[in-house]
């Protein structure tokens, strides 16, 4: 069974904890992404896996044995990185035989799995071609094909789309999620850009300063967002955080006071956590909100600042004085700057953290 | 042109006298020189020669004052380089067809081609050329494997290696009398180094250079030790140019040491290589003072390359113009050599 186990794995630089007591589990077949803002530990995390970098503490399991003292090499993993990686001097035909060579295959052999490797990521034209003279997308493409051609324990992926454009990120992302489903492999992909993440992972991990702050499927870093950090990563635009205070819950509503505003969450469920005047964070969505006729119970009141358009949709800067709110409307919603808006979040798609950023509701 | 004629007088204005008309005065040391050298005894002229170069550089540089700054400062360098280098380069590519002794009166007599027409059926130059032949051989293959070796070894990080890569790289900075003068000693019989272990384990004094075999060895011995930091160096530079990520993508997909060395490292190095090559065969044809010092191309004629023979024929027999023309055949023999290479390594860029 090709699995991935990881248990307490900790590397120190010095100083420097750049991975702090890692556990993960993945499972046969299924892709995690490793998301994180550049610097959180993500990469070197991969490396541990890898076995380029050495774990200072804990463990690494690959096919439920212990690999923590074998080489890269002994681990029988394959890595597509960052920056390619493709040997300069050899062709992408040899580039793609280059794994099988360990293997001690047949000549035959080998041709006949760089010409189906070829085949499947759209590379047969360029086989005679030296990676120099590729473009970006051959290139990503070369570089997956090179992990894909071997049978591996695990596939592990560093920021495999970050040199691409957006169209061609698109369309990789599509074709990678489809080569990877046929492979039942444990496949960890490292990403800073989360709509990679969520569009690509069986389930996610989001790190932060070598912490793993969640661990949930695309869905639920989304949709629940484990704490405040997560919450503001995850999502564009970016998720609204407000500070306030808890003021009491009331006929199946919580009520929070943000600045001079109060609004009425809708929530059946009572929490013990409140105390009347706790200092919470608010957070919604901007696509998580509607525009009310008129100001209730259930909404903030705000001016419009700023109004970018972006297509199917337009974000909206509203500001209360001491606090902005992005909301995104339809396009055929036709507002002015100046005009006041009354904006109602969707029932149970707020978010409230508590004093410690974790989340409450 | 019609600034050179000048206002009232009506004559030309590089016949009127003034300091920066240096045109009047290069006029003048062109008549003078020649003509003293003709007319007037030899201390004479010479001084006269003097005043009117001189006169001719301060009227030049008098004009250019202020005029042309740039080229006023690199004036003095070219002018070196004129003198020094370019000058005895064309007077001796000149002397080299006539007959002329530098150590007799007599003054040159034109000869064609004759001076070639000798060195090239002189049996003995072709005799210093298999000796050249052989310790470039020998010398440039000894530093091209030693180097590379100490450049795999400085690669890798240890401790005490920036200390270590110093004294390696000593002797490329030493001069070559003192490179030449140290291993002479570490020959010599009674007391060298190399004679003393030896006599450790026979008992008798061990003479290097007595046979025709030992001196070439140690001549080739001396000349690697010397150089094989340079080639070490090169190598060096392509070694850390490899990007890191390439060994981990080669450790991943379990590639063999030797793979990788064909694969990632070598097509680094290969340029390198070849200009090292280069340099050091260039360098070992021309090969002179370790000659001159540790053999001076004994025992009988059997270590004496083409540059020491060159010497000979120059300084010793004082065949000068003879020997004019030894050197142009062996500034050909360099350039042929040195396109050779260049060919090659350009037929393999394009093909990579």
């Amino acid at each position: 069974m090709s699995t991935i186990k990881l248990q307490n794995l900790t590397k120190r630089f010095g100083d420097l904890v750049a991975v702090n007591n890692v556990d993960l589990n993945i499972d046969a077949g299924e892709v995690l992404c490793l998301l994180g803002p550049s610097g959180c530990g993500k990469t070197t995390t991969l490396r541990m896996v890898a076995g380029l970098e050495m774990a200072t503490e804990g463990d690494v399991f690959l096919a439920d044995k212990r690999v923590n003292d074998l080489t890269p090499s002994q681990r029988n993993v394959a890595m597509a990185f960052q920056f390619y990686a493709l040997y300069p001097s050899l062709n992408v035909a040899e580039n793609l035989a280059y794994p099988l060579h360990a293997d001690r295959l047949s000549q035959a052999d080998i041709d006949g799995k760089v010409r189906e490797v070829a085949r499947v990521l759209d590379l047969t034209d360029v086989l005679n071609r030296l990676p120099g003279r590729l473009a970006e997308g051959e290139k990503q493409r070369v570089s997956v094909g090179r992990a894909i051609i071997r049978d591996p324990n695990c596939f592990l992926f560093d920021e495999p789309l970050s040199r691409l454009d957006v169209q061609l990120r698109e369309q990789m992302r599509g074709q990678i999620k489809e080569v990877l489903s046929g492979l039942n492999k444990a496949t960890v992909i490292v990403t800073h850009d989360q709509l990679e993440a969520l569009t690509m992972a069986d389930r996610i991990a989001v790190m932060r300063d070598g912490y793993i702050e969640q661990v949930g499927t695309p869905h639920e870093v989304f949709a629940t967002p484990s704490n405040l950090f997560v919450a503001g990563f995850i999502g564009t635009p970016q998720m609204n955080l407000m500070a306030g205070t808890f003021a009491g819950q009331r006929s199946g509503s919580l009520r929070l006071k943000t600045g001079e505003q109060e609004i009425a969450i809708p929530s059946s469920v009572p929490h013990a956590g409140l105390t009347e005047g706790g200092r919470v964070t608010i957070g919604i969505r901007p696509r998580s909100t509607e525009l009310a006729s008129e100001a209730g119970d259930d909404t903030l009141t705000a001016t419009v600042d700023l109004i970018e358009p972006m297509g199917a949709e337009t974000l909206l800067h509203l500001s209360d004085g001491d606090r902005d709110l992005r909301v995104v409307v339809d396009q055929d919603v036709m507002v002015r700057v100046g005009e006041q808006l009354h904006v109602r979040p969707r029932a149970s798609q707020t978010h409230l953290f508590d004093q410690n950023d974790a989340r409450i509701a | 042109m019609t600034a050179v004629t000048s206002d009232a007088t009506g004559t030309p204005r590089w016949l009127t006298p003034s300091p920066r008309n240096w045109r009047l005065a290069l006029l003048i040391a062109v008549v003078a020189i020649p003509g003293s050298i003709w007319l007037a005894p030899g201390n004479v002229a010479f001084w006269i020669s003097f005043v009117a170069v001189s006169a001719v550089t301060l009227a030049v540089t008098i004009n250019a004052w202020g005029r042309y700054p740039g080229p006023l400062l690199v004036a003095p360098a070219i002018a070196l380089l004129f003198v020094m280098n370019i000058f005895p380069l064309m007077w001796s590519f000149g002397l080299s067809f006539f007959r002329f002794r530098v150590n007799r009166q007599a003054p040159p007599r034109f000869a064609g081609l004759d001076n070639y027409e000798k060195i090239l059926t002189d049996p003995t130059v072709w005799d210093r050329l298999q000796t050249t032949a052989l310790v470039v051989v020998f010398t440039v293959a000894i530093q091209m494997i030693v180097g590379f070796l100490l450049a795999l070894l400085f690669e890798k990080e240890f401790p005490g290696r920036r200390v270590l890569l110093m004294l390696v790289l000593t002797p490329m900075m030493l001069s070559f009398v003192a490179v030449g003068a140290f291993f002479r000693f570490y020959y010599e019989p009674t007391f060298g180094l190399l004679s003393q272990a030896v006599r450790l384990f026979t008992g008798e004094p061990f003479i290097l250079l007595k046979t025709p075999a030992g001196a070439l060895a140690g001549i080739v011995f001396a000349d690697a030790w010397m150089w094989s930091p340079f080639v070490m160096l090169l190598v060096l530079a392509g070694l850390v140019s490899v990007p890191k990520y390439l060994y981990e993508a080669a450790e991943i997909d379990r590639a063999s040491w030797w793979r990788k060395f064909r694969t990632i490292t070598f097509p680094y190095i290969r340029s390198l290589l070849l200009l090292a090559l280069l340099f050091r065969t260039i360098e070992a044809f021309k090969l002179f003072d370790i000659v001159f010092l540790i053999t001076d191309g004994g025992p009988g004629s059997s270590t004496e390359t083409i540059a020491v023979y060159v010497f000979r024929v120059s300084f010793q027999f004082f065949r000068t113009s003879q020997s004019s023309a030894l050197a142009y055949f062996i500034l050909f023999i360099v350039i042929v050599l040195t396109n050779l290479y260049l060919y090659f390594a350009r037929q393999r860029s394009q093909e990579a």
